[in-house]
C-alpha cells in the first residue's frame, strides 16, 4: 500500500542529496505542451524524456521542462533542447521512442540525431 | 484528442497559463454522466473573452491565429448529449476573488464517447510541469474515490524536495493507480 509514511521515506532519503540535486540548468530540454502538442502525442514524449534522463543519472545536470505553443504546430511533437555554448536543437514529429534515442545519442553521447531534427525531417 | 485525459491535460492547462496557484480538477461519475470540472484561482476572463472560446478563431497567445481548446471539449461534449459552462471573474474586476471555473458533462454511454484514458498520467504531467500549484485531484467513480492533493504532499516533503523529482513522481503514479486498482 503506497501511504504517506513511504513519501516521509523519500523524503528522508532524498534529502541528503537535496544539496546536490539542484539542477544546474547546463542542458535544457524542453517540450511543447500546447493544443497543439497534447494533440500530437507530447505527453508521451515528455515521459520518455523525464524516465531517460532520470534512468540515464543525468538528473542532476538535465532540466526537462514544458512549454506552451512555439508557432509551428504541424510539426509538433516539438522538443528543444538547449545547451550552454551550443545552438539550439529542435526536434519535431517526435514519438516515445525517437526521445529514448535522442536521450542516448544526443544528452548521453554529445551529438544531436539530425534526422528527426527540423533541418532535416521530411514533412 | 484519442481519449478524455488529453483533454483534461489541455483544459488544465489554461488554467496554468491563467497564473492560477490553486487548481482542482474533478472528475465525476453519476448514472450514465460523467461531470468534468476544473476550478482555477488564475487571472480570470472578461466577459467579451469569455462569449468568444467556443470561437476557433480567437486565441489568446501570439505564435498562432487559432485556439482549439476549449471548442474541442465543447464538441466532444454536445457530441455526447452532454455541455460546457463557463464561469470566470476577471482580476480587473476582483483583485481579491478571481479565477475560472469550466465544467463540461458528457453521456458514458453515448456511441461518439471516447475512452477516459490514462488519467495518472495527465495527473503527473501536470505536477511535472508546474511543480509549485496546488493541484488536487479527485474522480469519483461508482465504487470508490480517488484522490491526490498536492498541498498534503508538500506539507510532509517541505520546500527542498521539488513533486516534480523523479521519486516523487514514481511515487505519486504508484499512489493513484493502487486508488484506481490497477
Amino acid at each position: 500500500m503506497k501511504s504517506l509514511e513511504e513519501l516521509m521515506a523519500i523524503k528522508a532519503k532524498m534529502q541528503d542529496k537535496v544539496a546536490v540535486r539542484r539542477v544546474d540548468g547546463s542542458v535544457r530540454i524542453v517540450v511543447g505542451m500546447a493544443t497543439c502538442g497534447i494533440a500530437a502525442g507530447a505527453r508521451p514524449v515528455l515521459n520518455a524524456f523525464v524516465e531517460g534522463v532520470t534512468a540515464a543519472g543525468l538528473a542532476e545536470s538535465v532540466s526537462v521542462t514544458q512549454t506552451g505553443c512555439i508557432g509551428i504546430c504541424q510539426y509538433e511533437p516539438v522538443v528543444e533542447v538547449y545547451e550552454s555554448g551550443k545552438e539550439k536543437v529542435t526536434y519535431v514529429k517526435m514519438t516515445a521512442e525517437k526521445a529514448k534515442e535522442v536521450v542516448e545519442k544526443h544528452i548521453k553521447g554529445g551529438t544531436p540525431v539530425a534526422e528527426y531534427t527540423i533541418g532535416t525531417t521530411n514533412v | 484528442m484519442d481519449d478524455l485525459s488529453l483533454y483534461v491535460l489541455d483544459i488544465t492547462m489554461n488554467s496554468v497559463r491563467a497564473g492560477a496557484k490553486n487548481i482542482e480538477i474533478s472528475l465525476v461519475e453519476e448514472g450514465e454522466w460523467l461531470t468534468f470540472s476544473v476550478t482555477d484561482d488564475g487571472c480570470g476572463m472578461s466577459r467579451e473573452q469569455v462569449e468568444k472560446l467556443s470561437d476557433p478563431f480567437f486565441t489568446t497567445r501570439k505564435t498562432r491565429k487559432v485556439g482549439l481548446g476549449i471548442p474541442f471539449l465543447k464538441m466532444l461534449s454536445e457530441m455526447t448529449g452532454g455541455c460546457v459552462e463557463i464561469q470566470s471573474t476577471p482580476e480587473s474586476e476582483s483583485p481579491d476573488a478571481h479565477g475560472t471555473v469550466i465544467k463540461a458533462t458528457f453521456g458514458m454511454n453515448h456511441i461518439d464517447f471516447i475512452p477516459l484514458g490514462d488519467m495518472v498520467e495527465t495527473v503527473k504531467t501536470l505536477i511535472q510541469g508546474s511543480p509549485l500549484i496546488n493541484f488536487t485531484y479527485t474522480h469519483k467513480k461508482a465504487d470508490r474515490e480517488i484522490r491526490l492533493c498536492c498541498a498534503e504532499l508538500r506539507a510532509i516533503l517541505g520546500d527542498d524536495i521539488s513533486l516534480a523529482d523523479f521519486e516523487i513522481l514514481a511515487w505519486i503514479d504508484g499512489f493513484l493507480r493502487e486508488q484506481y486498482g490497477e
